[in-house]
């Protein structure tokens, strides 16, 4: 599960482009929207696709990744549990 | 009020006619355009509903006569089939017996031929000629070319709300007498382009869409084009022209919130309408009638819903409706599109129904007019909003 | 017609062109026939958090256009009118080409959102707060002088505001190398600096921005804007005779303009529209040119009003610039024109102020 978080937050950086932020700054249980990371409603569904592409999990709605994407932790969980690839 | 610059011509081609009369019949008659995609590959063709023209790109070519080896994309084509009819309506026969302009609006421009031979420009050369028809330019001056307009012609780029801009654009240049006739609108054929981006916003509707709707899912995409020819006092009265209505009023607003999605409280929105009905030296209570931007996405619904309860009052609304569950929303032609079918409401004194409602929305009281009802209509504000905070409004007098 | 004036200007180009106290003193010598831009230090400009989606366009113009409202003193303008001929070319290049690659399937919503004309346009109005009127031309080469219409246009409507005015093209990787498929640009590599002197169909491609400060005059006024017109196409003798009855047309003779700065770009298909004026009209007037230094682009032409607020501003010119051996004795009236491929052609007349 370490692993899939820190592939999680690799995946993060690269997707969404945040060039000053390090893999290191990110915690496993900063909110990653809003006051933690800062991240808006457009890299919600940058990471909807990240998550069909790399993972096989296949969203049908934007609400639902409100809380998956809470922070790497549950979205690592979240992935381990749903993941078919 | 503002007395208004006259418009004596419109033409137009969408999934519901290929003329101004097809398109009031289609209205009337409450038979929307929208079905599954046809004409265009796309392997969402299953998930997407559209308002789809029903005619292939020889169709058009046919339509217009174009000879082999032309460079007219799809846009440019049915753009110059409405450009045309908009001219032969107001009964225009030389272009350049007065200073005439052309201002078209357009987000993709040429890009459906672009997405067709775009792997193969390397190795095949004859298609080659389309690289430069990609530009938005270039689809503009290629029906400019057609209709032999060659002073001033520009194109206006502001997503979704590019049509209004020219229609506002053309009446402020002959307000303050820079050109005598301006022929205005804007044109948009579908594209996987635009399929799949709107897709990746995830607002695409798999079903027909439902403005104003609280359970709305999104909208449906659509391609048309639709063109209004305004022309100076001093035309009109030297010609003894019929006039089909005035644009009376005109504004645009950014909403400066987001890049592609509206504030909750709609000031952009708000700001448009305001300014609007100040051009056209109004209050809120002279609109009879609103043709409302109203996409059925989420996020515009709302934020459109809420800037019309600042301005008129939740009590006080007069009644709107959403014409886009007619033709799918046609991006940049969407101004231009619902500014013809303003035309035909003063004209008839008929408001067209906001097709698809069922519920109410929690967040306000405002229910659209859903039947097709007579109605004394003297004037009718528009609204239509784009990508990048743009919103414009206009505003239609008999 | 009211009074149009320049009140701050500012402009990237392949050449070193952000220093307000310079006027082309060191330059480039590019070898290519596709050139980038000499980019400042964006992050001086921009914070981090907004540039992560800015592609190039994006960066050049709201960096522009801070610097033109800084050198202006105007902090918040009352519209924002921006004009582009392919607008934000390499986000909708990729959007497209992941279409087409990965048919249809696994897209961001990034570069579709960055892909539209007025992203440039809208990144100003967010990065601002401003609410105010904004619009978008995309009519090729006369893209940025449609805009300047617009705001002339507007400043006759009411003339107390400030209108932010600006042009932005950038290459794109793929679809600037099909432009020069279809023989708009060289085939061959060239001494960009000789490009004037080159007997070859095509021209050379880079990229820029530029943004100006529009308004009623000020104790910081650098030009003003007399008219500008465009012709969406015309023969070389239709453009000669508009030339001459656009300046009639201000209430000048061909006799009152000091210096015409001119979009020459090396084309032997399309130069001829120069040539023409260069040998008649214009025969006896000092001739600049540009091109050879910058490229050319949809908004190229907006640096020929950067040359004349700078000749204004420092009554010198560049020998670089310089294509005939005519010096004007006085810099009062500056004629600028510009056309690409026979269409979309623009005359303006800037006037010391």
């Amino acid at each position: 599960m370490a692993e899939l978080r820190e592939e999680l937050k690799e995946k993060l950086i690269e997707q969404l482009s945040l060039e000053d932020v390090e893999v290191s700054e990110i915690g496993d249980n900063d909110p990653l929207f809003g006051d933690g990371l800062g991240l808006d409603s457009i890299d919600a569904l940058e990471l909807i696709v990240l998550l069909e592409k790399d993972y096989g999990i296949k969203l049908k709605d934007p609400k639902e990744g409100k809380a998956i994407f809470e922070s790497i932790s549950v979205m690592a969980d979240y992935i381990s549990k749903h993941r078919t690839k | 009020m503002n007395k208004g610059i006259a418009i004596t011509g419109m033409g137009i081609i969408s999934s519901i006619g290929n003329t101004v009369e097809e398109n009031f019949d289609a209205l009337k008659s409450v038979s929307h355009g929208i079905s599954r995609i046809e004409m265009l590959k796309t392997r969402h063709s299953e998930e997407i509903m559209v308002g789809e023209i029903k005619k292939t790109n020889n169709d058009l070519e046919k339509v217009l006569g174009l000879k082999p080896l032309h460079t007219f994309s799809r846009t440019a084509m049915i753009g110059t089939i409405a450009a045309k009819e908009a001219l032969q309506n107001a009964q225009i026969s030389d272009v350049n017996e007065y200073r005439t302009g052309f201002v078209s609006g357009t987000s993709v421009g040429g890009m459906d031929t672009t997405e067709k031979y775009y792997l193969e420009y390397a190795e095949r050369e004859e298609n080659r000629r389309f690289i430069q028809a990609q530009h938005a330019g270039f689809t503009t001056l290629s029906i400019s070319n057609y209709l032999g307009i060659n002073g001033y012609v520009s194109t206006i780029s502001t997503a979704c709300s590019s049509a209004a801009n020219a229609i506002m654009l053309g009446a402020r240049m002959i307000q303050a007498g820079k050109i005598d006739r301006m022929v205005v609108g804007g044109t948009d054929a579908l594209s996987k382009f635009t399929i799949n981006g709107f897709g990746t916003l995830m607002i695409l509707s798999d079903a027909e869409c439902t403005p104003f709707d609280d359970n709305r899912k999104g909208l449906n995409l659509g391609e048309a084009a639709a063109y209004l020819v305004l022309e100076s006092d001093a035309i009109v009265k030297k010609e003894n022209k019929k006039v089909l209505g005035r644009v009376a009023g005109w504004a645009n607003a950014n909403d400066a919130y987001h890049q592609t999605a509206s504030s909750s409280d709609g000031e952009g929105a708000y700001l448009a309408m305001r300014k609007a009905l100040k051009v056209a030296d109004m209050t809120a209570k002279n609109i009879d009638y609103v043709n409302a931007h109203g996409t059925a996405t989420p996020n515009n619904d709302l934020s459109e819903g809420v800037a019309m309860t600042r301005i008129f009052g939740e009590e006080n609304t007069p009644v709107f409706s959403s014409t886009k569950a007619f033709t799918g929303h046609t991006l940049a032609a969407a101004g231009s599109v619902e500014a013809v079918y303003s035309l035909l409401s003063l004209r008839e004194n008929l408001i067209f129904p906001n097709l698809n409602f069922k519920t109410k929305m929690k967040e306000f009281s405002l229910v659209p007019q859903t039947e097709l009802v007579a109605k004394e209509v003297n004037t009718i504000l528009s609204n239509s909003f784009g990508f990048g905070g743009n919103c414009s409004t206009l505003i239609f007098t008999k | 017609m009211s009074d149009c004036f320049i009140n701050g200007i500012a402009s990237i180009s392949a050449q070193p062109t952000t220093d307000p106290d310079t006027f082309l003193e060191d330059i480039i010598s590019h070898k290519e026939a596709i050139f980038r831009s000499h980019d400042p230090n964006y992050k001086e400009y921009i914070k981090p958090a907004a540039m992560r989606r800015m592609s190039k366009s994006v960066k050049m113009g709201v960096t522009t256009a801070s610097m033109a409202l800084n050198n202006s003193g105007v902090e918040m303008p009352d519209a924002i009118i921006t004009g582009t001929g392919m607008g934000c070319k390499q986000d909708s290049e990729k959007f497209l080409e992941n279409i087409l690659n990965n048919d249809e399937q696994f897209l961001t919503p990034t570069l579709f959102i960055q892909s539209t004309h007025n992203t440039v346009g809208g990144q100003v109005a967010l990065g601002l707060g401003c609410k105010a009127y904004n619009v978008t031309y995309v009519q090729g080469a006369a893209s940025f002088e449609t805009s300047v219409m617009d705001a002339q246009l507007m400043l006759s409507e009411e003339s107390e505001i400030n209108i932010l005015v600006g042009g932005i093209d950038e290459i794109a990787k793929n679809s600037t190398l099909l432009h020069k498929l279809d023989g708009q640009i060289k085939e061959d590599d060239i001494d960009v600096i000789k490009l004037l002197d080159s007997d070859t169909p095509g021209t050379v491609a880079s990229e820029g921005a530029t943004f100006m400060v529009l308004g009623a005059e000020t104790d910081k006024s650098l030009a003003k804007v007399i008219n500008v017109e465009t012709i969406s196409e015309g023969t070389p003798l239709e453009i000669k005779a508009s030339i001459e009855k656009f300046i009639l047309n201000q209430g000048l003779s061909v006799e009152d303009i000091d210096a015409v700065v001119l979009g020459n770009n090396g084309d032997v298909g399309y130069d001829n529209y120069y040539n023409n004026l260069q040998s008649s009209i214009f025969s006896d007037k000092e001739q600049l040119c540009y091109k050879h230094l910058i490229g050319d682009f949809h908004v190229a032409s907006s640096f020929g009003f950067w040359i004349g607020c700078k000749i204004f501003e420092t009554n010198q010119v560049p020998a670089i610039l310089k294509v005939n051996d005519i010096s004007a004795k006085k810099y009062n009236n500056i004629l600028l024109y510009n056309q690409y491929l026979g269409k979309n052609h623009s005359i303006a007349l800037l006037q010391r102020c």
